[in-house]
């Protein structure tokens, strides 16, 4: 019962704090304190944002984005599970390509954009190949932590049942490291969706949400629907969040943080 | 049988065993005690072979153990960490079987069969992290039981659990011996408890470098109850003589 009190004054407490924000803007702009063009009223910007729903240009922009995005992401998941693995698991190759992997990644990934555009054009290419370049760290660092985190103990039962090293790593490391990689995949999600609006803004053209917002800057008066563009992104991140947030319950119920959530029952 | 010669086992330059010298017959149920530190845990793990003898050979039956033997069973006493919590109780249960080349069907009417047997009826389809502590340690025993092991290694099992509870389990362990007659190996800090449940008690010296104490035949009459049993001259002075060892009082 305290678990729903607490979840309806959380979200009171948040729906609140987007009614503050939403009066503080809208205040500012009606006061005539900043241009209206340069900051249009929240409400004229939500309304915007609501109208570009019914635009069928803007939604295969939309469309497009999220390809982009799916594709960089999956790849990313591709590339960095199994290499986590190999990384987590044999020290060996872990020491061997532990120097590469620390000089490239600090390298910010935006600061990558002309370099692969010149490499790939502007295009989707360079697009999916800068997401899932990004993305692959977290996932990557995730795997790794995750199966360092694998109870050793529970290894030593399989072990003493017999079981060899590979269904030690698939019966225990796997599905133990598995919350991780899904809270790794959560963040390169939000990741991801920053370098596909990022790449198609510095690109210019092509189609995609980064596109309309860079075309909408060109425009005069086009603040309401760089705005509105800007809106959208911030409501995709939050569906795609909400989604693997949902999901990780669903999938993950035994780890800790969720085991109250489901209604487990005695614990001890 | 087992057979232990002059084991002697280190970590790094530490030494933890020295040369223990060991025969378990068939059948017997050996309880090993001593002061924490003291090794324990580490000859059960040589026994188990997930530890190389540095010194001295492990033998089953003339073998000598290389790896881990076959048809062994191991109980930890940390059961929320030995149990897989994306498991089932019945599927933790049933996880030796898969090494055994046993159909689903047939996996799951075993590991239903042994549920049953440690009480455990009824609780099949839910998590481990659902149940109490002891009926997460029963699963733990069940999982042991399940693939018929001849050899059963048990470290601690009941140290984490209330009185109540580790009596009840006791006597679970006493009735699976004596019905099936497996060969156990049960290390424990519980000196009443080595007593109650033993054939036989081995008490290691403190360590480093721990050695066989005594080793001392329990020869308790009739059958074992918790309340009679405990209450028996011979089991207080059997107490007497194994807690005075714990202690470092030889004579």
């Amino acid at each position: 019962m305290r678990d729903v009190r607490a979840a309806r004054r959380e979200f009171g407490l948040g729906a609140l704090g987007v009614l503050l924000a939403f009066g503080v803007c809208e205040a500012v702009s009606r006061a005539g304190i900043v241009r209206r063009s340069y900051l249009p009223p929240a409400s004229e910007v939500l309304a915007r944002a609501a109208e570009l729903a019914g635009d069928a240009a803007f939604l295969d922009g939309i469309g497009a984005t999220l390809r982009a995005w799916a594709l960089g992401l999956g790849l990313a998941c591709v590339i960095a599970v199994p290499l986590g693995l190999l990384l987590g698991s044999v020290p060996l190759v872990d020491s061997a390509v532990r120097a590469i992997v620390e000089f490239l990644r600090p390298l910010p990934s935006v600061a990558l954009i002309p370099l692969v555009s010149l490499l790939l054009g502007s295009g989707s290419g360079t697009e999916v190949a800068l997401i899932a370049y990004a993305c692959v760290w977290p996932i990557l660092f995730n795997t790794v932590y995750g199966l360092g985190e694998t109870d050793p103990l529970a290894k030593e039962t399989l072990r003493a049942f017999g079981f060899g090293r590979l269904a030690v790593l698939l019966r225990v490391e796997l599905p133990g490291t598995a919350p991780f990689i899904a809270a790794g995949i959560r963040i390169s999600a939000a990741v991801a969706l920053i370098l596909a609006v990022a790449t198609e803004l510095l690109a210019g053209f092509g189609e995609g949400l980064g596109i309309f917002i860079a075309q909408a800057g060109l425009a005069t008066d086009g603040t309401r629907d760089v705005l509105a563009g800007v809106v959208w992104a911030g409501a995709l991140g939050l569906v795609v969040n909400g989604v693997l947030v949902w999901g990780e319950r669903r999938l993950f119920p035994w780890t800790p943080e969720h085991r109250g959530a489901d209604g487990g029952g005695a614990r001890r | 049988m087992l057979d232990l010669s002059a084991v002697g086992q280190y970590y790094g330059d530490h030494q933890v065993l020295h040369d223990i010298t060991l025969t378990v017959p068939d059948g017997q149920l050996l309880c090993v005690v001593g002061p924490s530190g003291c090794g324990k845990s580490t000859l059960l793990r040589t026994i188990a072979g997930l530890l190389p003898a540095r010194e001295g050979t492990v033998t089953i039956d003339d073998t000598p153990v290389t790896g881990v033997p076959d048809r062994l069973a191991v109980v930890f006493q940390d059961y929320g960490r030995s149990l897989l919590p994306w498991l089932t109780v019945r599927d933790n249960v049933a996880l030796p079987l898969r090494r055994r080349g046993l159909g689903r069907a047939e996996r799951r009417t075993e590991a239903d069969r042994i549920l049953d047997r440690v009480g455990l009826s009824g609780t099949a389809r839910r998590h481990p992290w659902q149940l109490s502590g002891g009926m997460q340690q029963r699963v733990a025993i069940a999982r042991a039981l399940v693939c018929r092991p001849t050899l059963l290694l048990m470290d601690e099992p009941f140290g984490s659990l209330d009185a109540q509870t580790r009596e009840d389990l006791e006597d679970l362990l006493l009735e699976v011996h004596r019905t099936d007659g497996t060969t156990i190996v049960f290390v424990t800090h519980d000196i009443d408890e080595s007593v109650y449940v033993g054939d036989r008690v081995v008490v290691l010296t403190p360590g480093p470098a721990s050695k066989i104490a005594l080793d001392l035949p329990v020869r308790l009459p009739g059958e074992r109850d918790q309340i009679a049993t405990r209450g028996l001259p011979e089991f207080v002075a059997l107490r007497a003589q194994v807690g005075r060892a714990v202690r470092g009082q030889f004579r």
